[in-house]
């Protein structure tokens, strides 16, 4: 490790190519997790279309579109926080990313809030519930299975991506990532504007239209 | 013994570097994870293996011979879901991949060698939770998982889906580490369309890995919900749709046999150039068709689905793309055969293998053609014609081939010889064994023996004792093949390095190969199948 690098890689520059194809290559298998969700998501649709413009109307869209509205910020920073890294700006990278993960807590936060409603409504995964005795459209629990399986394993991944940003930030702190040695920032950051990008995606679907 | 080709060596090989407990569990040499992974695939084919020769002994009376119906139920899932899972999908890949793709590349290691060591201990942990659900009782819904039965069976339907689920990562992690290895690590004047045609195939299975086991997971996922907390998004009952789950079910599960069967091809592009001293017939057209068949393979997950309730169109659509995998694999076969032809053969084990290979790989290919069309499958559809399909694909082509592979870099792996009379004789009982057990399914399939069933009709009762006994001559010359290795292992003469004459890569160092894999870094602005410089006499010597 005297150089900078494992040793079976050739030089440092080898293995940060490495890095980041590994997590573009694992990206890719993530858009296939969720490409299952989306896949049942419209066969769903395709069945029930009433049902789920039912549902949506239902659904919380100023919570909805907030949480949209902070995970586009927290990617920006994020962003911002890889280019103070190559800058050689320590600090205010590690500050960048202690923001992208306010922003993600919050996410969160209003998540669980947008949750409660929906339990107080007696709305719950698999139909059961007051909500679906006074509303008995076709459909109408597979929309709301649906998106509690969608936005829960989303939220799953914005953890994952809290707790990779929370390590990535104590190695910046320990002087641990240079300039030149920057790709698990980047790879944690790739991984960060992946989850925003499916909730680009899960929005509209389940809160617009 | 000092032979030439046995000259003493800067480094210790790296079965001799170190030798405690823990340098083997814990390794990251990626040599060392796959032969953590062989022993456990091959424990694994064992289980399958046991239960396979339990379900047939049962079907030797219509009536119940040794078994209840619902161990029968329970055997079979269990049959299934360990071949497919455990063992079939790792085997090639996790275990001769990780031994010979950095060999192949010219490289010292993986990409990741942690991340590989993790993967390796990830499928314990998902083997170790599948088999706990047998200790739970079983699970008796078929490998398949196939809802609403799977949201309501009674069986130990979770521990079954979490462990798969979990095997699931170890898949995805090792087709990462591949790729990222096949990309970033090819030793210099490695270009692309010179890299070893095994590894082309574990690249080309990485990519089916890494796109098709996360829709699994997903589907697996949700089946799990259904059955623990009763969600039915596949169950009917709550408004769900079954024939969904087996949209997404096959979207994987059609892929993973390309898992299987890719990898087997590559390993016989491999032996047979090797046995035949020659360089392959076309290497681009062998590089094209296994791109074509990952490629494909995508798109025919419909053939499975023809009687669940699916347009004309769609059948017509998914029937031609099937085709197109025969064309692909036809080229390969053509390939092979051409590239054998005036070759300077030498008849060994791993050769005989490949024989085999041929015929039953063409005989379950050709079934599969005709499976692929909506009029013929509707009639064999759920019989043992299928089942006798899958398993000379599978079992002709994947197993066959993994022998092939096991005797072909055994003295690569382990630096010893086996008896080649003993592996005439154990190739000659697996494939007539195999051949008696699954000629006569095709038999039963088509006269109307439907899969899956514990009870027969009293007239199937012959070809269902055929079928038996050629199961028993396939396990013994499986246990027969595990005895003279083991003897090999501790008896064996030694290799020294090249004894199969081989130009491939990874032949061009020490066998067993030192720790760092070469004495020095390579340069492979070589072919690794050029055989038009002959062989010298020291390397002739044995």
């Amino acid at each position: 490790m005297s150089r900078g690098h494992a040793s079976h890689f050739q030089s440092s520059e080898q293995q940060a190519q490495a890095a980041r194809l590994g997590m573009w290559v694992f990206l890719g298998s993530e858009l296939l997790l969720f490409g299952g969700l989306f896949a049942l998501y419209a066969g769903y649709r395709a069945h029930a279309p009433q049902a789920f413009a039912e549902g949506i109307a239902h659904s919380s869209k100023g919570l909805g579109s907030t949480n949209t509205g902070l995970l586009l910020i927290s990617s920006t920073l994020a962003a911002l926080s890889v280019h103070a890294g190559r800058a050689g700006q320590r600090r205010r990278a590690a500050l960048l990313l202690f923001g992208t993960m306010a922003l993600g807590v919050a996410f969160l936060i209003i998540k669980l809030v947008e949750y409660r409603a929906h339990f107080r409504a007696g709305i719950y995964p698999g139909g059961v519930g007051q909500f679906f005795v006074q509303h008995p459209t076709p459909g109408l629990a597979s929309f709301w299975t649906l998106y509690f399986a969608a936005t829960g394993l989303h939220a799953v991944h914005v953890s994952v991506g809290l707790l990779l940003l929370a390590v990535t930030t104590a190695a910046l702190l320990r002087g641990k990532l240079m300039a030149e040695r920057l790709y698990p920032l980047e790879n944690a950051v790739l991984y960060w504007h992946l989850i925003d990008l499916i909730w680009i995606f899960l929005w509209p679907l389940y809160y617009l239209a | 013994m000092t032979t030439v080709a046995d000259l003493p060596r800067v480094e210790p090989n790296f079965l001799g570097a170190q030798t405690s407990v823990r340098s083997w569990l814990l390794s990251t040499d990626h040599k060392r994870i796959g032969i953590l992974y062989f022993v456990a695939t091959t424990l694994a084919l064992g289980l399958g293996g046991l239960f396979a020769l339990l379900l047939r002994i049962e079907h030797l009376t219509p009536e119940k011979t040794i078994m209840e119906a619902m161990t029968y139920n329970r055997l079979f899932t269990l049959h299934g879901i360990t071949m497919v899972w455990l063992f079939m999908i790792p085997s090639i890949p996790a275990a001769f991949g990780n031994f010979l793709l950095p060999l192949q590349l010219g490289a010292t290691e993986v990409a990741f060698p942690r991340l590989n060591l993790l993967s390796f201990w990830i499928y314990v942990l998902g083997a170790g939770v599948v088999l706990f659900s047998l200790w739970l009782g079983g699970v008796d819904t078929g490998w398949t998982y196939y809802a609403p039965y799977s949201s309501r069976s009674p069986s130990a339907v979770v521990p079954a889906l979490v462990g798969i689920f979990i095997v699931g990562w170890s898949t995805i992690l090792t087709g990462i580490n591949f790729i990222v290895s096949v990309h970033t690590l090819r030793a210099r004047g490695l270009s692309w369309m010179r890299v070893p045609l095994f590894s082309w195939t574990i690249y080309a299975t990485s990519i089916i890995q890494v796109l098709a086991t996360p829709v699994l997971g997903f589907s697996l996922l949700v089946v799990m919900l259904d059955h623990a907390f009763a969600w039915g998004l596949f169950d009917p009952a709550q408004g769900g749709d079954p024939v969904l789950y087996q949209h997404l079910f096959w979207f994987y599960s059609h892929p993973a046999v390309y898992i299987m069967i890719l990898p087997a091809m590559g390993v016989v592009s491999e032996v047979v150039s090797t046995f035949a001293h020659k360089n392959p017939y076309s290497y681009k057209a062998l590089v094209y068709s296994t791109l074509g068949i990952a490629f494909v393979g995508f798109l025919t997950w419909g053939h499975h689905m023809f009687v669940a309730g699916m347009s004309v169109f769609d059948a017509g659509a998914f029937g031609v793309l099937s085709m197109l995998v025969a064309i692909f694999s036809a080229i390969k076969v053509f390939g092979w055969v051409a590239t054998l032809r005036r070759g300077s053969i030498s008849v060994k084990a791993p050769l005989l293998y490949v024989f085999g290979f041929l015929f039953l790989f063409i005989f379950g290919g050709m079934s599969g053609v005709a499976v692929a069309a909506m009029s013929l499958d509707v009639h064999w559809h759920d019989t043992y014609f299928v089942v006798a399909h899958f398993h000379f694909v599978m079992v002709g082509g994947t197993l066959t081939a993994w022998l092939a592979a096991l005797h072909y870099w055994f003295p690569k792996v382990t630096g010893k010889l086996y008896s080649e009379r003993w592996a005439a004789v154990a190739s000659a009982l697996v494939i007539l064994g195999f051949f008696g057990t699954f000629l006569p399914q095709f038999l039963l399939g088509n006269a109307g023996m439907p899969r899956r069933y514990y009870n027969y009709a009293p007239h199937y009762q012959a070809l269902n004792v055929a079928s038996t006994l050629g199961s028993w001559a396939l396990g013994s010359g499986l246990l027969m093949t595990l005895g003279y290795l083991l003897h090999a292992l501790v008896r064996g003469p030694s290799s020294g390095a090249n004894p199969w004459l081989s130009r491939s890569f990874e032949w061009r160092t020490a066998s067993p190969p030192p720790e760092r894999n070469f004495e020095q870094p390579l340069d492979l602005g070589l072919d690794a199948y050029d055989y038009t410089a002959g062989f010298s006499d020291a390397e002739r010597r044995p």
